[in-house]
């Protein structure tokens, strides 16, 4: 048995509990400062995303329609976003055929509300959960809480999570930024029948966690999910996890409470067909997942006796309105684009300040809250950062199941943040001196003028350039100018 | 074949040494170089930074000075630069559009298509490998992220440098990993482009190559600037400089620079 001494140290990441779940924390490069500062976040994250991309690469190489298939999931994403509401009525006379309550959600608020209503009307305390986006996106964890319902997280990472008090750093993995010794800490110090003399062997933390739980889903009567998939045309609701909580809470207690975003509706069964070989392939690697639930409201005598469905747009509908920027909403969560994204590798999932990290959160995030055709976030929101916390490589391009252009979306962003429609924009350092080249790149004039300045500079500057004041010392942080010619290329031609 | 050359700005006012190797090796192999005078920039630097109404006079100038192409002024057009031929492929005709100039758009359509990033005029169209080159040194070779991904250049530049005399060519580890440029997300987000480009300099000096090269000069800048705060004494050079470079007319290592040249011409030959 080892001994561990001293007092727990668990602190939460990020430290201070967000208001918002969309919007935490500073701008991206202030965030991002302190982030890169976590040598062990970095090293867990380099070993995560390297592990996590080899497999999935291995898996998407051995099938040969692989680009097919993501063509046909983009197509078909694609026309059901065309065609949101309608699929979306039909969704709610096929659930409701089949015995289960639809409600829609405006905005988080009203989908904390309504969930918090049903809860409170089967008298229960207590809700066991499936791992999801879509309740961590409005806060429901901590509504249920301020309601006196306990919520409790049944996926591994997740409770990890919800246990040290953190925020999740990765959609598929949202421990990600902690390592198993780290993971002993906080079930020693937060789980209350941890056992006694935990050690941080990973069999042992998830037999821990497996005894835990097992309790807590033999006494619960309500469970909330979210969703991977909706079937307008059967009503067929689908979860696919690798635990096997999620098939513990989606058949065991009495009422089922699903929360979606309206996005996740799909036209027909037939379409799972691509979805279920894209999704598990670019998110864990697996050829399957090994528990892929579905269900179609009510069975009598058989799982849930009672299925609410809550449709939630919280600025999807917004997101929608944006010709380029409406492909977000294609998303299928898998996480693929984190694990390839150079930027997320180095500066982690809580530098994005949103429960949707990396590439995809870059470009969904401030959607949601309002960077697109109704420009209604303000472009000194830290989410306004996001768009540009990308070098626009296109590794999450080529690594998208469906086939999203992230960086032509980031660069169309980038535009809305600048220059938001129907507002004014305030100058900044950047419009200013951007405005000021682009006087000098519309003509062959003015552009051998600014060459020239470059080669006087050659003569000026001393023969190494390692330290330039702001705004250059963002450059000379890491690196040195480069040699300046002592002529540009076009006098060189002139003269030749 | 009469080849208009693209300079791209970078190159033009920063970088000649990339342009004059492009100029070099076209003719040698044949070819006729024109540098249409009216061109400045791709439009891509305010693209990429938010500023795409700024860029549309940008894009104009670009297309009015290329669009002869299309009445058989120049066979083809050549830009030694993944990133700005990406940008004349994927983003001219958008910000025209865009900007509510159809007519532009589908001028830089047109002209777009008939543009070319160096490896793929090399390859593509004047069907070589072996351009005759020589270059007695040990390369790694950085693919780029707009030659691979937005361009899918392939391995045509790694064709061509297997192809080069006496060239040693050494695999990078992690080459597909972006080297944190990115234009102003070096500056916006200095700190995670410095993360990045310190990881590309330490697996460039892995390779135990002097040189490193590939199709970009932008890429190359962030790199080589990296390369030499950390004085590991590799030399950066664009992938024209090593195609030019013959055993007649070889490599020259100070290609008329300034004074900060000197830091870089210390890596002799092998």
């Amino acid at each position: 048995m080892s001994t561990h001494l001293g007092m727990p140290t668990v602190r939460p990441m990020p430290a201070h509990a967000p208001d918002e779940p969309l919007r935490w924390g500073q701008p991206f490069p202030a965030a991002a400062h302190d982030t890169l500062r976590d040598t062990q976040l970095r090293a867990n994250l380099r070993t995560a995303t390297r592990t996590i991309r080899d497999k999935r690469l291995a898996v998407t190489a051995e099938l040969p329609d692989w680009e097919d298939l993501r063509d046909a999931g983009a197509g078909i994403k694609a026309s059901a976003m065309a065609a949101l509401p309608e699929l979306l009525e039909q969704l709610e006379v096929s659930v409701q055929a089949r015995g289960g309550q639809v409600h829609w959600a405006r905005d988080a608020a009203e989908a904390n509300r309504i969930v918090t209503g049903i809860v409170q009307a089967t008298g229960a305390r207590e809700v066991v959960k499936v791992k999801s986006m879509v309740t961590q996106e409005i806060g429901l964890n901590e509504h249920l809480a301020a309601a006196g319902i306990q919520a409790t997280e049944t996926d591994l990472a997740e409770l990890i999570v919800q246990l040290a008090g953190d925020m999740p750093s990765h959609i598929l993995v949202p421990a990600i930024h902690r390592n198993r010794e780290q993971i002993r800490e906080i079930f020693d110090a937060r789980m209350g029948d941890a056992p006694d003399g935990l050690t941080s062997d990973p069999a042992a933390l998830a037999a821990a966690a497996r005894a835990h739980l097992r309790a807590r889903f033999l006494r619960a009567e309500v469970a909330v999910s979210g969703a991977n998939f909706a079937i307008a045309q059967t009503g067929t609701i689908g979860v696919v996890e690798s635990e096997g909580n999620g098939r513990m809470c989606l058949t065991l207690p009495r009422t089922l409470i699903t929360v979606m975003g309206i996005e996740k509706v799909l036209p027909r069964f037939e379409d799972l067909e691509v979805f279920l070989q894209l999704l598990p392939r670019s998110s864990t690697g697996e050829r399957m997942n090994p528990y892929t639930s579905t269900w179609t409201g009510v069975t009598p005598g058989d799982g849930p006796q009672e299925f609410h469905l809550v449709l939630l747009d919280n600025g999807r509908t917004r997101a929608l309105a944006d010709e380029i920027g409406r492909t977000a909403l294609h998303c299928i969560r898998c996480s693929a684009c984190l694990n390839v994204c150079p930027v997320y590798e180095r500066t982690g999932g809580h530098a994005y300040g949103s429960v949707y990290p990396g590439p995809i959160g870059a470009i969904l995030t401030p959607q949601l809250l309002g960077v697109g055709e109704t420009g209604v976030l303000d472009p000194h929101d830290p989410a306004a950062s996001l768009p540009f916390a990308s070098s626009l490589c296109g590794a999450c391009y080529d690594a998208c199941p469906v086939k999203i252009d992230i960086p032509t979306a980031l660069v169309h962003l980038r535009d809305r943040v600048q220059h938001p429609p129907g507002r004014r924009a305030r100058p900044t350092v950047w419009s200013v001196a951007l405005g000021f080249v682009a006087l000098s790149m519309r003509s062959r004039r003015t552009f051998r003028w600014a060459g020239r300045i470059v080669t006087v500079l050659s003569w000026v500057l001393p023969r190494r350039v390692r330290r330039l004041p702001f705004p250059g010392s963002l450059w000379t942080a890491s690196r040195d100018l480069p040699p300046l010619p002592r002529q540009t290329f076009r006098d060189w031609w002139s003269a030749r | 074949m009469r080849i208009a050359l693209f300079t791209t700005c970078l190159v033009d006012a920063v970088f000649p040494q990339a342009a004059q190797a492009t100029v070099r090796l076209l003719e040698r192999l044949g070819h006729t170089i024109e540098v249409p005078a009216g061109q400045a920039c791709c439009g891509q630097m305010h693209v990429n930074s938010g500023f795409q109404a700024q860029a549309v006079p940008i894009v104009r100038n670009h297309v009015r000075t290329f669009a002869p192409v299309l009445e058989g002024e120049w066979d083809a057009i050549v830009g030694p630069s993944g990133s700005c031929v990406g940008a004349a492929r994927h983003q001219q005709a958008m910000v025209a559009r865009r900007g509510g100039d159809e007519k532009l758009a589908g001028l830089a359509d047109a002209v777009a298509a008939r543009t070319y990033e160096l490896s793929q005029l090399l390859v593509d169209v004047l069907g070589l490998t072996d351009v005759g080159a020589w270059f007695p040194h040990a390369v790694t070779y950085h693919p780029t992220c707009h030659s691979m991904r937005m361009l899918r250049v392939g391995d045509r530049p790694t064709r061509l440098l297997r192809a080069v005399a006496d060239l040693e060519l050494r695999d990078l580890p992690e080459a597909d990993s972006c080297c944190g440029f990115g234009g102003t997300f070096a500056l916006k987000n200095s700190e995670t482009s410095g993360a990045m480009v310190t990881d590309k300099a330490r697996n460039i000096v892995s390779t135990g190559a002097p040189f490193v090269t590939a199709g970009d000069w932008s890429c190359l800048m962030n790199i080589s600037g990296a390369l030499d705060r950390q004085n590991t004494g590799v030399r950066a050079l664009h992938l024209a400089e090593i195609l030019a470079s013959t055993r007649d007319d070889p490599w020259d290592p100070d290609p008329g620079l300034g004074g900060a040249a000197r830091v870089g011409a210390r890596t002799g030959a092998r």
